[in-house]
């Protein structure tokens, strides 16, 4: 047993308990900035400890497994939990740079700190109903994260996600309830352990359905996504850049953890279901992302393209298709953190994210416009970037498991993310700037509660905006460089979640 | 009485079903309350239902036992959804105050 596994959970417990009766802006950020750094050596100390000596885990309060609750990290859940770590960092410095002191006074970064909590506690559950708890704290924070501010827009978008996502966890409580009626356990491993001693019937695949709308619907994908274009272009830009990077992701990290470890059986329905909703969510994305004007819309109907390929991966169910999957994951939330980041601080800095009133930006700043350009290019999987292996390492998976429907899908999609990707990049940086419209005052955009308008331009700093940016770009770049390592790393995560018994085996004792 | 509680459940969640696909927030909100009381029942129907027995064993002691899981889980289920409601309940009104309206048809400037 490995006690300190508690930290990711912790941590951020603490910053946002301090952070709760702090008044000042200055000590609230270093208490932030302190939570999310100690968060970061921790994720990437688990990372090493992991790879090393293997899966750790421990029973709180001593109570052996399967009775009490279990926390665990192995591979994928380190890589989780440094991406988290090292996305909520990035996010908070872009936060300090952008957003206007009264949400940073109104209890903003405790916020920040508990659904960093909720989503390292869904990384290291290791029994199902604990996970629900942990997707309900991720949740309520998120909920107050949405909505902090009240500007029309926000509560608009914020009713949509609230409710949407309350009916998902109904469904996830209701599909817990039957399977302890079914198993009379909520441990994953020992839930695994009753599942795999029987073949699928009726009621695992009916369960199996439960959990995948639930699931479906966190991680927004066809048809359950139509919530994530009505709400997250509008909170401040921070929020949605980290929303954007992680929250869906926590949907897919589910399903990724759940479906091996308790339908894995020979002949389950799911995964040529999950295969099928795949590739119609990367095209129903990929064509929403087309007919958008606004830079925050576009890149979020291409979050529900990208989780396409990642359900891709799962859907596969081979080693390499779920290696391919998690890197596609590590790559994924990277880039996109990046791309919502930078788009957004264009958004910032002009007062609009319309795109028929911005221009000329790659003149004016031209830094921004390379900044852009390295997670674009990336995005839609030109080479060296991180994109481009992550891609061909799904569709190596495609081909050798003899998918080729999805294989050439997935092709065009890129295709597609990168018509959509030029026309941010011509439409933003490229064009002449259009000249102020007479019908709609002085300023262009400034609308006032129009969908296009921004919801707070903020104190806008420009290195605080682009700063980290630059470090995701970074990032991306490397992960590109050093591909290799990247799915070496992938490949082992995969083979253990495609092993559960022996992650079983750990929990349970022989 | 399993029976009893199914058709009650089932009852809550077409009660539930229907009134969320109302257009009204408050009806709306009715209906998810409701869905997650029938969630509740559920959970606490599935754990076995049982008169009489006592949930832990002392050394020596024979006979049926009543699960106590399903009620603990209840109860971390009925706390969530107790906040939860109270936010979603201060946030319709919120959007109520703002928006001018509890009609959900009149909340689509975010969606264009």
């Amino acid at each position: 047993m490995t006690p300190h596994v508690v930290l990711p959970v912790l941590l951020p417990l603490a910053a946002a308990v301090a952070a709760l009766v702090i008044r000042r802006r200055r000590p609230l950020r270093v208490v932030a900035l302190g939570g999310t750094t100690l968060g970061v050596l921790y994720a990437l100390y688990a990372l090493r400890l992991v790879w090393l000596e293997g899966p750790v885990y421990t029973a709180l309060g001593h109570w052996p497994p399967p009775y009490g609750i279990v926390l665990a990290i192995d591979l994928f859940s380190a890589i989780m939990l440094c991406l988290a770590a090292l996305t909520s960092w990035v996010v908070l410095l872009y936060a300090f740079g952008s957003l206007d002191p009264r949400r940073e006074r109104h209890h903003f970064y405790a916020l920040y700190m508990l659904m960093l909590m909720g989503v390292n506690g869904a990384f290291v559950a290791g029994d199902i109903f604990n996970l629900y708890v942990w997707f309900e704290v991720m949740l309520i924070a998120s909920f107050g994260l949405m909505t902090l501010g009240g500007e029309r827009g926000q509560l608009e978008g914020g009713l949509k996600y609230v409710v949407i996502n309350l009916v998902s966890s109904t469904i996830f409580l209701i599909a817990v309830g039957l399977l302890y009626g079914l198993t009379g356990t909520l441990n994953l491993a020992d839930l695994h352990r009753v599942l795999s001693a029987q073949p699928a019937s009726a009621v695992t695949n009916a369960l199996a359905m439960l959990f995948l709308v639930t699931f479906g619907i966190k991680a927004a994908v066809f048809p359950l996504f139509f919530w994530l274009p009505a709400s997250y272009h509008t909170p401040p830009v921070a929020v949605t850049a980290l929303f954007g990077g992680l929250l869906t992701k926590v949907g897919v990290y589910a399903m990724y953890r759940v479906f091996p470890l308790l339908f894995g059986a020979e002949g389950s329905p799911v995964y040529p279901l999950l295969l099928l909703i795949a590739a119609l969510t990367m095209v129903v994305g990929v064509l929403g992302a087309l007919a958008q004007d606004n830079v925050r819309r576009i890149l979020s109907f291409h979050i529900i393209s990208q989780i396409g390929y990642m359900v891709m991966g799962l859907g596969l169910y081979t080693v390499a298709g779920l290696a391919g999957g998690i890197l596609y994951i590590m790559h994924h939330i990277i880039v996109k953190t990046a791309l919502l980041m930078i788009g957004g601080g264009v958004e910032l800095l002009n007062g609009t994210g319309d795109l028929r009133l911005l221009g000329d930006e790659q003149r004016r700043r031209p830094w921004y416009g390379l900044l852009f350009l390295l997670p674009a290019l990336s995005l839609a999987g030109i080479p060296p970037f991180s994109g481009f292996f992550s891609k061909l390492a799904l569709l190596m998976a495609a081909l050798d498991a003899g998918r080729y429907e999805v294989a050439v899908t997935s092709l065009a999609v890129s295709l597609l993310t990168l018509l959509s990707m030029s026309k941010i990049w011509s439409e933003v940086f490229w064009k002449p700037a259009p000249a102020p419209d007479p019908t709609s005052g002085a300023m262009p955009g400034a609308t006032g509660d129009a969908p296009g308008a921004v919801p707070t331009a903020g104190r806008a700093r420009g290195w605080l905006l682009a700063g980290p940016v630059a470090v995701l770009a970074l990032l991306t770049v490397s992960l590109g460089l050093a591909a290799g390592p990247g799915l070496r790393l992938a490949t082992a995560a995969a083979a253990q979640l495609m092993a559960p018994g022996e992650y079983a085996g750990l929990v349970l004792g022989p | 009485m399993a029976m009893v509680m199914a058709v009650v459940i089932g009852v809550l969640f077409a009660a539930g079903v229907y009134l969320m696909l109302r257009r009204s927030i408050v009806k709306l909100l009715l209906g998810l309350m409701l869905l997650s009381h029938g969630a509740n029942l559920l959970l606490f129907t599935v754990g076995g239902l049982r008169r009489g027995a006592p949930p832990l064993w002392v050394d020596g002691m024979h006979g049926p036992v009543a699960d106590p899981l399903p009620q603990a889980l209840i109860l971390t289920a009925v706390v969530i959804g107790f906040g939860l409601i109270a936010f979603t309940l201060v946030l319709a009104y919120r959007v109520d105050e703002v928006v001018g309206s509890d009609d959900l048809d009149d909340m689509r400037s975010t969606d264009r």
